[in-house]
């Protein structure tokens, strides 16, 4: 059953092949059987799960029930989960067990969808590799010996693991993306707005964005129909129509115009990655796709104005944890002072504390303008270059990631090497644009990804051609060899 | 930018961080290390560059109704320490 | 050498809204700790702000009475430092675009004339929690409320223009009289709907440069507010005078001991690293908004006195009082209408009501005096019934719950003696039972003979248990007195 999509199991509980209960305790099995080998899985639901199940049975059996009803999924212990623990990956939300649920887990509860658990993750979603987690790092099922990738590591192991048909990933400045590349599975991170931020833990406000992981194109159409909507509780969120993700999955691609930066092709790409990224470009050019070359001039500036926007909106966001409500508190403290800062830098990992102290440097007097203030502007200059380029072409292309996934320990003691892991998936983030990556090749038996950028709003053709690729290839399909 | 042992003492203590005197040394070489790649932003030309988000026009505004009841039960369950219903702190000097 | 004293204040005002700025929360004083902080107003994790309509309503309604620009576009930012009251770890407040931007107050001065005191802006901003530190606590542990979290405020600040505690308490009091006469705020100063930080600073008397300013917070009542100026006003020029500088710091002022000392907070800690809030977009107020609030904003205060001076020929001092506060000049309006004798009300009103409500704790919305009742009393002033001394027995009766005027002056039997029949015969018995008085009379000069009758009018009175018309007897006893020279 595990090795279904997505689509095809709504389709097998549709056509009464298994139930929901049979197809929940199937993977329950499997999660027990296999997580210890990926570390992707933080909490596991069990009870809960079964209990989801019967009703989503139920239901079906009643006629109409919505598309994802009865179909288990993983969430990202990044969303919070009524009377489920919610760790944010940190020592800090060890205990925090929050008593009301994120909307897209909301969401997908309204629609029937069974929680399995949480998925391990980068401590606070800081990190490009998972291995910043309290919980440990998370194993690549393609090799033990090497990250996910991050920060959603532990949805798209899961995923590639076949522990999951689905997960919820969260993406601030490729955190779905790029595990998605190195994990050799689909990863759609939507147009700011499109999915509520309400009770997915803030790493960077203006930047995160939830979205959804999966083997393929159709899958994650399926999972984004369940996970979009306008809420009135996320003041970000857009009030634009939500089409059917799946509705034109089907069209055909000829005369769409892709647009390829030069500037992610540039130095630092690994050879194999590249030329595995070409030949996808070439393999579109046969379904009918012109590939255009275009400029983003302003790319190599969107990793420094990340590292300073996404820090200073973190270093506020975090101040919330300071063991007085919920959390970690340091035991004895002597004063105030103690407590706050004993809770913090022992409920924080090393990363996270980094990151709040370039923040808090960035924000602090003397620094604003040269810092947070241009930051922005270069964020300007960001969004102009890719509206620029959207001029003349319908999707933007190039790779994921520079390379496929690394060792543990490989981008060891300089954060920096770590940052530009993110090199290509950053710039939409800070342009708010939709992006996905697809598996599109291999390097040395590691999936390489694909990465496809819209316009606002514009998920439904990012889908659409993701999906025509993915009629015309198999990489999707590629599954690593221990599991095969 | 070269920041200083001293500079990052105050960062810490702004955010309420601990940095020991073992680790100081490394933490200024990582910090100086990520400040080295912000840096880059000051090559950028931006002059008259106007900040705006792309289409988030407005803020929304809500109605001034009630829409929340009484959850202190549930909201402090996992509380660190609780005395009568107040969260509980090292006594505050003003 | 003599000084001048240059005094700003910071007024936070809490607005009236049912529910908190960012939060469906209630915002009703007194609940029990923590039972009106919901998950927003803790900083649970994932939890986001919705803006309150009201609360924009309110402070624009705000700039509007006190001739302020609007900022159409205001932004929301966050003010970052860590404090146990302040569950996000920051405020969420207004710095680089408040949506009130420069106005003024008018203050009438002891002098009888006026003075414009300039508003630099108003920004919308979150109340922070409470902390208490003994009682329902544990010694050496204080605990955290957080039922005030996210109590929308508007911090209105004013450029230092003042140059005295009266003036500042002037400013204080038509802050509050503009803020409840529009409803934006319930005035209640015991609660800490509004309060007060005051920047004072003195500098030799016809110098130009500013001193050093100290900033005294979180006064909340006019008393301690115009203390806690003079106690600092006196501290600044006495340590100047001796040689010593003022520090630049902030100070707590405590109202029951009398005495100010500075914050023991370290203030190097205060680089507050402002930035617009990611979690909330430009708050924009349009021109339709503005026109609507404007026209739906209720006669402000200075308007009204002018009014009352106007319709009811008061004095600039009693129609400043009575137009001040909205309940109270409503309350005037309804007896001066019933009565047609505005001077009456508002004598009655200022005085012996104010003077009670005042002693009982009590204010005008809540008077044992109903405005008809009142009237009722008053009507029987003016038509002679009672004696302005008699009402005023009447008038504790009417607040006891004894009934209306009427019924009570008929139950005591108060009403005044007025029929020239029975007082001519009471004057007369008076003046045949002091003959010894009524030849002093006769004999004394002209000029004192007005004063002799002080002492007939007193028996006659005294006849008459009270209820004689003054200005009758004094009439008839005149008439029969100059019979007899």
């Amino acid at each position: 059953m595990h090795n279904f999509t997505l689509a095809e199991l709504i389709n097998g509980l549709r056509s009464n092949k298994f139930s929901s209960v049979e197809l929940t305790q199937h993977f329950l099995n499997r999660i027990k059987e296999l997580n210890g080998d990926y570390n992707a899985i933080i909490t596991t639901t069990a009870s809960q799960a079964l209990e989801s199940a019967i009703s989503a049975d139920q239901r079906l059996a009643n006629g109409n029930a919505p598309e994802m009803c009865g179909i288990p999924i993983l969430h990202k212990d990044i969303f919070c989960t009524n009377g489920v623990r919610t760790s944010c990956g940190s020592k800090m939300l060890d205990n925090f067990i929050p008593p009301y649920n994120a909307t897209v887990v909301e969401n997908f509860e309204n629609d029937g969808a069974v929680m399995l658990g949480k998925t391990n993750m980068d401590e606070f979603a800081m990190g490009s590799s998972n291995e910043t987690s309290f919980y440990g790092p998370v194993h690549n099922p393609w090799a033990l010996d090497c990250v996910p990738g991050g920060s959603s590591g532990g949805s798209a192991a899961a995923i590639s693991a076949r522990l999951a048909p689905g997960a919820t990933a969260t993406d601030t400045g490729g955190s779905i993306r790029q595990p998605a590349a190195l994990c050799g599975i689909s990863g759609l991170k939507p147009t700011y707005g499109r999915v509520s931020r309400w009770g997915m833990i803030a790493f960077a406000s203006s930047l995160d964005q939830a979205g959804p992981m999966a083997r393929t194109a159709e899958d994650c159409a399926i999972l984004l129909n369940a996970m979009a909507s306008f809420d009135e509780k996320d003041s970000t969120s857009v009030n634009e129509p939500i089409p059917n993700y799946r509705s034109k999955l089907d069209n055909p691609i000829n005369g769409l115009k892709i647009g390829i930066p030069r500037e992610y092709f540039s130095e630092g790409l690994h050879s194999g990655t590249e030329q595995a990224v070409r030949n996808s470009l070439v393999e579109l050019q046969n379904l009918g796709a012109k590939l255009i070359d275009i400029k983003l001039p302003s790319s190599h500036l969107s990793v420094p104005a990340y590292y300073v926007i996404a820090p200073a909106e973190a270093s506020a966001n975090l101040s919330r944890f300071d063991g007085v409500k919920y959390g970690y508190r340091c035991k004895e403290p002597k004063d105030l002072e103690d407590l706050y800062r004993r809770s913090r830098s022992e409920g924080f990992g090393e990363e996270v504390q980094r990151r709040i102290m370039i923040g808090t440097y960035c924000l602090s007097a003397g620094y604003y303008d040269a810092y947070y203030g241009k930051a922005q502007q270069v964020r300007k200059l960001i969004q102009q270059d890719f509206s620029d380029a959207f001029k003349s072409v319908d999707l933007i292309m190039g790779p994921t990631c520079p390379s496929p996934a690394f060792k543990f320990g490989a981008k060891g003691n300089d954060p920096v090497a770590m940052y530009l892991e993110d090199i290509y998936t950053i710039a939409t983030n800070l342009a708010g644009l939709p992006g996905m990556s697809i598996p599109c090749g291999q390097v040395d038996g590691k999936p390489v990804g694909l990465q496809i950028i819209g316009n606002y709003f514009n998920e439904e053709r990012i889908l659409n051609v993701a999906h025509q690729f993915q009629q015309s290839t198999d990489w999707h399909n590629h599954m690593p060899s221990e599991l095969a | 930018m070269a920041i200083k042992p001293a500079e990052i003492k105050k960062l810490a203590s702004l955010s309420r961080l601990v940095v020991d005197d073992k680790t100081i040394t490394d933490v200024t070489d990582r910090l100086s290390s990520v400040l080295a790649l912000v840096d880059q932003l000051q090559s950028a030309q931006t002059e008259s560059i106007d900040v705006s988000r792309p289409f988030h026009i407005a803020q929304r505004l809500r109605e001034d109704e009630i829409t929340e009841s009484n959850k202190i039960d549930e909201l402090q369950a996992t509380a660190p320490e609780i005395y009568n219903g107040f969260f509980a702190v090292p006594k505050m000097i003003d | 050498m003599s000084w001048e004293t240059v005094i700003g204040l910071e007024v936070h005002v809490q607005l009236a809204t049912k529910t908190k700025i960012f939060s469906g929360s209630s915002t009703r004083f007194g609940a029990s700790p923590n039972t009106q902080a919901c998950a927003i107003d803790l900083a649970m994790p994932g939890t986001l702000p919705v803006l309150n309509k009201q609360a924009v309503n309110y402070a624009i309604m705000f700039g509007l009475a006190i001739d302020a620009e609007i900022e159409q576009k205001s932004v929301f930012e966050r003010k970052n430092y860590f404090y146990p009251d302040l569950p996000k770890g920051y405020q969420t407040t207004q710095l680089e675009k408040p949506i009130v931007g420069p106005g003024r107050v008018v203050i009438p001065l002891a002098d009888g004339t006026t003075k414009a005191i300039r508003i630099h802006h108003a920004h919308l901003e979150e109340d922070a929690g409470k902390s208490i530190h003994d009682g329902d606590i544990p010694i050496g542990v204080s605990g955290v409320d957080l039922n005030r979290a996210g109590t929308p405020l508007i911090e209105i600040v004013s450029e230092p223009d003042m140059r005295s505690s009266d003036e500042a308490v002037a400013f204080a009091k038509k802050l509050h009289s503009i803020v409840t006469s529009i409803g934006i705020c319930d005035g209640e100063m015991s609660q800490g709907s509004m309060r007060f930080d005051v920047n004072v600073s003195v500098r030799p008397s016809g110098s130009s440069a500013l001193g050093i300013r100290t900033e005294t917070k979180n006064l909340n009542s006019f008393k301690f507010m115009e203390e806690a100026i003079q106690l600092e006003v006196d501290r600044q020029i006495d340590l100047i005078e001796d040689g010593g500088k003022v520090t630049q710091e902030t100070r707590l002022y405590n109202g029951d001991t009398k005495i100010s000392k500075p914050m023991r907070s370290k203030e190097e800690a205060n680089d507050y690293r402002y930035f617009p809030c990611p979690d909330l977009l430009p708050v924009i107020v349009s021109d339709q908004t503005l026109d609507e609030l404007r026209s739906s904003l209720p006669e402000l205060p200075d308007a009204r006195k002018s009014r009352f001076t106007q319709q009811y020929l008061l004095s600039d001092y009693d129609a400043e009082i009575l137009a001040s506060d909205t309940s109270n000049a409503e309350f005037f309006e309804s007896v001066a209408e019933k009565t047609k004798n505005p001077k009456l009300a508002a004598n009655w009103v200022m005085g012996d009501l104010t003077a009670r409500l005042n002693m009982e704790n009590k204010n005008i919305s809540n008077s044992p005096v109903s405005s008809s009742q009142l009237a009722g009393l008053i009507l029987r002033i003016s038509d002679n019934t009672i004696s302005s001394k008699m009402a005023k027995q009447v008038f504790d009766a009417i607040w006891l719950g004894e009934g209306n005027a009427d019924e009570i002056i008929e139950a005591r039997g108060l009403k005044q003696l007025s029929d020239s029949g029975s007082l001519e015969k009471i004057v007369t018995e008076v003046i045949e039972a002091n003959p010894a008085m009524v030849t002093d009379y006769v004999n004394s000069d002209e000029s004192k003979r007005k004063k002799k009758m002080g002492g007939f009018m007193g028996q006659i009175m005294k006849a008459s248990r009270g209820q004689a018309n003054p200005q009758q007897v004094n009439q008839i006893l005149l008439e029969k007195l100059n019979e007899l020279i």
